[in-house]
């Protein structure tokens, strides 16, 4: 049952893949010098931010120094986890052969190790895109995100999890890549996990002693606003990277896939599953530095190591192949998008919807019109799938 | 041994000179080191992570970092049509070098880092002597001696190529640790030949600044083989030397003109000799003094196990979708022949500039014998050859 939409062959979508290669061959022949500035540009502006932002906060008693300095560092933890961090983990600076920005040496200012966060991220996320019981981002393993997540009594919480974990994402995402999942159902014990957790206590200590400790011991009697400020502007961070990042594949109309249908994809039906998998958020130049151009969530799966900059002049030929190819291209501005996440959280925390023992009626989806006859590509057709 | 106490006491006055140097700048020297310390402590550390104290320090100044070695160019000059000579300011993240090694530097070309291997061609002491004066402020006599590489263009070569077209002062050098083992012995022989061809010159000249610096009374023999007298680099340096030490024979030969070729008693029997040129070259002065050191800037040959060479199968460059029956030769070689244009430095295991990430399969390392069976290792594919079928990311 392979990956398909509408009336697309596979022949078709055989060719949107070949499509899409193109582009991403073209865009990396034309990699260079504006790339690398780029980067380095919104590098420099983030250090600047995150400096200026704690010698604001040394002096937080004075109202205008908090209030800046606070939105300073916030902005500069935002920069870095999102337009730097996320995008640099990918690979999409790895070409220059600058180890500051190489994919696999790049720390982030914030509690997840790099090293785990590539594994859940660029390889479970990306490979899996959307793929029930195979991609963990779909509600991180504590919300309801799909009607075909079985309901239990646990999700009449499902908004306020959702909302603790908006405040505390940089610690869900720390201990994301631990699957805790695991330790609960039995399969994996505490000691199959210990060199993780000891990652985590390193990673996380240090940033915890950075935030809450030794800079507020600087400001001296001035140390619980610095404090505050700190706390603020990770909280503020992590508001915006879980708004930015649920956006991504949970608005109305984003498509699931089951295991069947990934199994033993092609190239096409990827590029057509991550197409079909994710959504973006309309917005301004500035909107997309600060979303690390997730907004361009679409061009981002199918690109994950192309650098993000180049996301905006992609995404008006991938709509147009959309356009051309009868695909959706969901993409609307950011309260639209969200709200339509808050709004699927608070339906699915019900017992009456979806997969549930209160709804009888339930019958998982078909995802294609019944009339429409799919003969599978014989095998020696079918491409690998770049992971 | 006078040799030995000289060279000992040079080295001595150089480090009194540069405490001296240091207790003339009165107490900025001092507290210089304890904010140097205090930077590089646990501490700052964990106030500048993840990222690490040289990112910040280097948007102040490119060169201001603390860990990584960088140089910025201050004079360009063009000593012959293929090559071109950068004097260059390092920091004080690079520690020295012995007169022979190489460094690893890196230049940006249209956003990538390109690393090449080049010696220093200034004699070691003056790096080592030398003690950076305070930051601020800077005084005309507070100029250090300064690093020097001579780079050759090569057929279809990018760093050489660009450098020579585009360097100027200003420019920023990654460098690394020097490193190599052909450099003088610790305990300066007597008589000393140094011998080389075409851009092999560029250790043997730092050899001799050395050994001048050093004062050193024997015998030097400074042989240098080049195309003809345009290609000859550093003659006037290194007659200008001669002239003014009568232990120093400089000889400059035109193998392109009908020079003489090296042969016994080019060079007396007795004398120590360190040889840097091409394959051929080496081959004629090691047949004549076996014992001579030698590094020659030419790819080894390869010298497989009937194992290794023995592979077949194939090898495929995933990026670009090519693939090849496994041929003889490196993995360099094979990605060339299937008209694929990787990245490369050295060619001969030293840079790195070639390491890209092995996918699956298994290949040796033609230097060390070294077999890598993982999955997804980065590997120096100049110096690897397939031993199954191979999978590179290229």
């Amino acid at each position: 049952m392979p990956i398909t939409y509408g009336d697309l062959t596979p022949e078709q979508v055989q060719t949107l893949g070949h499509e899409l290669d193109a582009i991403r061959n073209r865009v990396r022949a034309e990699l260079g010098q504006a790339d690398l500035d780029y980067i380095r540009t919104v590098i420099k502006a983030q250090r600047g931010l995150e400096v200026s932002g704690r010698a604001m906060l040394e002096l937080g008693w004075l109202a205008p120094l908090w209030l800046g300095g606070t939105a300073a560092l916030a902005l500069s933890k935002i920069l870095d986890n999102m337009e730097i961090g996320h995008n640099v983990m990918h690979g999409q600076y790895d070409w220059t052969n600058d180890p500051a920005l190489n994919s696999q040496t790049f720390e982030w200012d914030t509690a997840c190790p790099a090293e785990q966060w590539r594994h859940s991220h660029n390889y479970m996320h990306h490979t899996f895109t959307n793929i029930l019981d195979m991609d963990r981002d779909i509600g991180y393993g504590i919300l309801r995100m799909s009607e075909e997540q079985r309901w239990s009594p646990y999700f009449v919480g499902n908004l306020l999890y959702a909302t603790l974990l908006m405040l505390l994402f940089e610690w869900g995402v720390a201990v994301h890549d631990l699957e805790v999942e695991e330790l609960f159902s039995g399969s994996k014990s505490i000691a199959d996990k210990r060199d993780m957790l000891k990652a985590i206590w390193r990673k996380g200590g240090r940033q915890a002693l950075k935030d809450y400790v030794i800079f507020p011991a600087l400001a001296g009697p001035g140390a619980p606003l610095t404090l505050a400020g700190n706390a603020t502007a990770n909280i503020i961070r992590n508001i915006w990277a879980f708004s930015i990042i649920f956006c991504g594949h949970f608005p109305d109309g984003v498509q699931e896939f089951s295991k069947a249908e990934a199994a033993n994809e092609t190239k096409g039906e990827w590029y057509l599953r991550q197409m079909l998998g994710s959504a973006n958020i309309t917005g301004g130049r500035l909107f997309h530095i600060l979303s690390g151009n997730l907004s361009f969530q679409i061009e981002h799966h199918l690109f994950p190591d192309i650098p993000a900059r180049r996301y905006a002049a992609i995404s008006t030929e991938v709509r147009e192949i959309c356009e051309r190819y009868g695909l959706p291209y969901n993409a609307g501005p950011l309260h639209r998008q969200l709200g339509s996440v808050f709004l699927k959280l608070a339906r699915l925390s019900l017992p009456w919807i979806g997969n549930s023992p209160f709804n009888r009626s339930y019958r998982r989806p078909t995802r294609r019109p019944a009339d429409v006859a799919v003969t599978v590509p014989a095998a020696a057709t079918r491409e690998p799938v770049a992971v | 041994m006078a040799l030995v106490n000289m060279r000992t006491l040079n080295l001595m006055r150089s480090t009194l000179v540069g405490d001296s140097a240091e207790a003339a700048g009165g107490l900025s020297a001092p507290r210089r080191g304890a904010v140097r310390r205090l930077l590089a402590g646990p501490i700052v550390d964990l106030m500048v992570g993840p990222h690490g104290i040289d990112r910040y320090l280097e948007l102040i100044s490119p060169t201001l970092t603390l860990h990584e070695p960088r140089a910025q160019v201050l004079a360009v000059t063009r000593q012959t049509a293929r090559t071109v000579t950068l004097t260059v300011d390092p920091n004080r993240a690079f520690t020295g070098f012995r007169a022979g090694q190489f460094v690893r530097v890196g230049v940006e070309i249209d956003g990538r880092r390109y690393t090449r291997t080049y010696s220093p061609t200034i004699s070691e002491h003056d790096l080592r002597s030398w003690r950076r004066p305070p930051v601020w402020p800077r005084r005309p006599e507070d100029h250090p001696p300064l690093l020097e590489f001579t780079v050759t263009v090569r057929e279809g070569g990018v760093v050489g190529a660009y450098l020579r077209e585009h360097a100027a002062p200003g420019m920023l050098l990654h460098l690394s640790d020097a490193a190599g083992a052909f450099i003088l012995p610790e305990c300066r022989p007597d008589h000393v030949a140094l011998i080389s061809g075409g851009s092999g010159i560029t250790p043997t000249i730092a050899m001799l600044r050395t050994l001048i610096a050093e004062g050193h009374r024997g015998q030097i023999d400074f042989l240098h083989y080049g195309r003809g007298a345009a290609d000859w680099l550093y003659r006037p340096q290194v007659e200008a030397i001669a002239a003014a030490h009568p232990n120093v024979d400089a000889r400059f030969i035109a193998t392109r003109e009908g020079g003489e070729r090296f042969c016994a008693g080019t060079v007396a029997a007795d004398a120590h000799v360190l040889v840097c040129g091409p394959p051929s070259l080496i081959d004629a002065v090691r047949a004549a003094h076996p014992e001579a050191s030698a590094e020659t800037f030419t790819p080894p040959t390869l010298a497989l196990g009937a194992g290794a060479g023995a592979a077949t199968g194939t090898v495929s460059f995933l990026a670009s979708g090519h693939s090849a029956p496994i041929s003889p030769g490196t993995l360099l070689e094979q990605a060339e022949a299937a008209g694929l244009t990787p990245q490369y430095g050295c060619r001969m295991g030293i840079c790195h500039g070639c390491s890209c990430t092995k996918v699956a399969g298994t290949v040796q390392n033609i230097l060390t014998g070294e077999l890598s069976t993982e999955e997804d290792q980065e590997i120096q594919i100049c110096i690897s050859v397939p031993v199954s079928d191979v999978a590179l990311a290229l």
